[in-house]
């Protein structure tokens, strides 16, 4: 695989999409308008626990201007258990389909059980308050060791313990419990010199993405099914819309829109299964948009957790053990991401003896979702925490600990399963030789804290399309929404194999009808896998138009080379064309030519990624400030570099918010206290300095131009390396996010918290 | 022979065994060939003839999309593990 002289890769055009995004005028699901428009709203649950007795619709459906009212009743019955629906794993559709709208009982504050449809939103909102629904309040359990004891409440009748296809059989709010194991932990702390153990807790944050979900659906009078809607996969979203409403999958067409940010949160359907029922009810186009209370509320967060962890070191530093505990709150229904954070947890180090319990645990919150590298954030918080005192008790550089300790090709992780090709050990070297790791704090009250993550990425399925213009430009058609650059980083791999320029290249995303099925644009898949379609794609056109110059030239295809947007012939290397040149003669010779692919690509480069952050706490207030920040990731072959710089801003920045402020504010009663972001305190531009990155760029050798997947890992260190700088600052060890004020003057002894 | 390392929640099913080798072209004979030694096998890591949605499948420390069709090599190790999750489903 070649790595350098690439004429494309690793530049930094603009992407294709910046203009329109800058000016305004690109659309976004909020943007959507049809003739006879109606709108729609939805009644949520007061209660964090509670059996629905009974709902009274009558008065909403007699409202002026109302159009329809239905509750989950008019759901379809899907029945229990899982349900394999083809294109994506499979799924729980009843859990799936009451987390859309409540039956019987509402789970959370913000449950969804009824919605309104009407001419406009303000009649639907005046509707909904004429709903009369009559709740039994049940009790509700919150934090996940207490809805993890026997005498919990239990929110799902039928919910028992699983792990990997073993069910307890036992009631009970943990919904799995899964074991890793490797070697012999009881041998390898035997032989430990130092033990370091801790707790840890994290609260749930959401992915704060800038656009509220937002979708428009129309049920027309043949049955026919069209979603605009700005989420994650438009694919996925037809499966389970189908799924929830128990129509043909053909039946339903998604018309993906720009997408105001995701991070894993916008992967599941919320709207888009009600607003067709509502369509279906009133014959008219619904739209749907939430507020950000209901964004906050009722879609998916990350989840919070209790963890353990202890490690076990040689005097040198070796580490012969580790042992982790780890509890996920799922929220309402099974399906945090607690077992990908077992995984990830000690795979920067090359450890033999290893031990995880991962639990699955339901609590009277919404139902969680992705965010940015699902799971990793917090279990790294927990084992780059207990390193860092490791480190302090050795008095060992921080850096070199884990450069004894690092993994690299061939080293097993806690699944048994060895690690490919990857720059852990690169990294941690431009880590230690970096000027951030040598300067000084230069300050009094300040700290400087490190930390690890890794993250596996995923490939799954892409489709793509390219067709070839007559001015020698080509047409792009993929599936995969562009939240981060992938229009120009796809468009980027393709206009390399033609020895065109990317801006050449013209990408487009397109509805389910009109492309290739192609999974979410998650998993840090998109650049990579989708990439690799384009880049296939690309290939079959030059195969094809090889075929046209031999007939121009009255040869074999085999007579016929290409490079760099040249075309020549073997035989005689005076006859030549330019790919533009060629392009203009593709009508007399039979006509478009079309290259086309849908991979399921092999050799995922899992990344790696180290950060560094000095902070300065002040002791009478207890504010941290972040004074210079450097995010190092091993990154692969950078696409378009200036985008992974940007998605590695952007995860430090999350981290940043997680770390030391972002929190769901629950009250007694189970509700959410700070359901604005108001009270939701993400940071600004003005609480963060400049962050530098790093990129470390050992190709992946499974892909055609070395590319890995960027977007997840930068989320990944950068809480432990907060609570390690804050640690570092104050001189007491921080197990608990977020650090806010309050924390910190109750671990300096200056109140009690 | 592949070598099939059994995770640590269904070692009940294999009377303990950590690694077993199973002679098998694809992963779909793999699991027959492990229930044929441990009966009950596949019923753990099946469901209607698929891999279970929450068992993921690693040939060769890749995780595999196409489960019981994914080849296995005269020297390969398979594993399974949990399929990441927190982002579908339900």
């Amino acid at each position: 695989m070649a790595t350098t002289d690439f004429r494309v890769i690793g530049t930094r055009p603009i992407r294709h999409d910046g203009t329109d995004k800058v000016t305004g005028r690109a659309k976004y699901g909020g943007d959507t308008a049809a003739a006879d428009l109606l709108y729609a709203k939805i009644l949520r649950s007061p209660h964090a626990h509670a059996r629905i007795v009974s709902i009274d619709t009558s008065k909403a459906a007699a409202h002026p201007g109302v159009k329809g009212v239905i509750t989950g009743m008019d759901l379809p019955e899907l029945g229990p258990g899982t349900i394999e629906v083809g294109e994506t794993p499979s799924v729980n559709a009843m859990q799936m389909s009451t987390n859309v709208m409540a039956r019987t009982k509402v789970l959370y504050k913000g449950h969804a059980v009824a919605a309104v449809v009407a001419t406009s939103v303000h009649i639907a909102e005046e509707a909904l308050a004429a709903i009369e629904v009559q709740y039994e309040v049940l009790p509700h359990v919150m934090d996940v060791r207490e809805s993890m004891k026997d005498e919990a409440p239990l929110l799902l009748d039928g919910q028992t313990t699983t792990s990997l296809g073993k069910d307890t059989g036992k009631k009970s709010n943990i919904a799995t419990h899964t074991v890793f194991e490797i070697g012999d932990t009881s041998k390898g702390f035997a032989e430990a010199d130092l033990v370091v153990e801790n707790e840890f807790t994290t609260s749930p944050t959401h992915q704060g993405y800038i656009e509220p979900q937002s979708a428009m659906v129309f049920w027309n009078s043949d049955d026919e099914i069209t979603i605009w809607t700005s989420n994650q996969g438009p694919f996925g979203v037809r499966t389970n819309t189908a799924l929830l409403l128990n129509v043909p999958l053909s039946s339903i067409k998604v018309i993906p829109l720009e997408i105001g940010g995701g991070f894993g949160g916008k992967i599941p359907v919320y709207l888009e299964p009600v607003a067709a029922l509502l369509s279906k009810m009133s014959g008219h186009p619904v739209k749907m948009t939430l507020t950000r209370t209901e964004v906050l509320e009722a879609t998916g967060p990350t989840p919070g957790s209790y963890m353990k962890a202890k490690i076990g070191v040689k005097n040198d530093g070796t580490i012969v053990a580790g042992e982790a505990y780890l509890a996920f709150a799922a929220g309402a229904f099974p399906g945090s991401a607690v077992g990908a954070g077992a995984m990830c947890m000690f795979t920067p180090y090359d450890v033999e003896n290893l031990h995880i319990d991962a639990y699955d645990v339901l609590v009277n919150k919404p139902k969680v979702s992705a965010y940015r590298a699902p799971g990793a954030p917090q279990a790294a918080y927990a084992v780059e925490s207990v390193i860092d005192e490791i480190c302090g008790k050795l008095g060992m550089d921080r850096i070199e600990f884990r450069m004894k300790n690092a993994a690299k090709q061939g080293t097993r992780q806690v699944t048994g399963v060895p690690l490919g090709s990857v720059g852990n050990v690169e990294m941690l070297e431009a880590v230690k030789n970096s000027d951030h790791y040598n300067a000084p704090l230069g300050g009094p009250n300040r700290g400087r804290g490190v930390a690890s993550g890794f993250w596996f990425n995923a490939g799954m399925q892409s489709s793509a399309t390219l067709q070839v213009n007559p001015d020698g430009t080509v047409a792009q058609v993929t599936g995969s929404v562009d939240i981060g650059g992938t229009r120009v980083a796809t468009a980027m791999q393709a206009a390399e194999v033609l020895g065109l320029e990317a801006h050449d290249v013209k990408p487009v995303v397109a509805d389910t009808n009109s492309i290739g099925y192609t999974a979410v644009t998650g998993g840090s898949r998109t650049a990579f896998a989708t990439g690799w379609a384009t880049y296939e794609a690309a290939n079959d056109i030059v195969k094809q138009m090889k075929e046209r110059a031999a007939k121009l030239w009255e040869t074999d295809a085999s007579d016929v080379e290409f490079d760099e947007g040249t075309f020549t012939r073997a035989s005689n290397s005076e006859q030549e064309f330019t790919f533009k040149g060629l392009a203009a003669r593709l009508m007399e010779t039979g006509g478009p030519v079309v290259g086309k692919a849908t991979v399921t690509p092999p050799g995922v480069g899992a990344g790696f990624g180290h950060h560094i952050v000095d902070v300065e706490v002040d002791p009478e207030t207890g504010k941290v400030d972040v004074v210079r920040y450097t995010a190092f990731q091993d990154v692969g072959k950078a696409i378009h570099p200036s985008y992974v710089e940007g998605q590695i801003q952007g995860g430090a920045v999350q981290g940043i918010g997680w770390a030391l402020n972002e929190e769901y504010y629950y009250n007694d009663s189970g509700v959410m206290a700070n359901s604005s972001f108001l009270d939701y305190r993400m940071p600004t531009s003005l609480d963060l300095p400049m962050i530098d990155t790093v990129l470390i760029e050992v190709p992946n050798p499974g892909h055609p131009y070395g590319a890995r997947g960027v977007g997840e890992v930068p989320l990944v260190p950068g809480l432990a390396a907060l609570g390690n700088a804050v640690t570092n600052a104050i001189g007491t060890r921080m197990n608990q996010l977020p650090m806010k004020p309050g924390k910190i003057l109750s671990a300096l002894g200056e109140i009690d918290n | 022979m592949a070598m099939v390392f059994i995770p640590p929640t269904m070692r009940d099913a294999t009377n303990g065994d950590e690694k077993v080798s199973v002679h098998a072209a694809n992963i779909g004979q793999l699991i027959r060939e492990l229930d044929q030694v441990y009966p009950g096998m596949a019923d753990r890591l099946c469901e209607d003839g698929r891999i279970r949605g929450e068992i993921a499948v690693a040939v060769d420390g890749e995780i595999t999309e196409i489960g019981m069709f994914a080849t296995v090599e005269e020297n390969s190790e398979v594993h399974f593990l949990p399929a990441i999750s927190g982002g579908s489903g339900t």
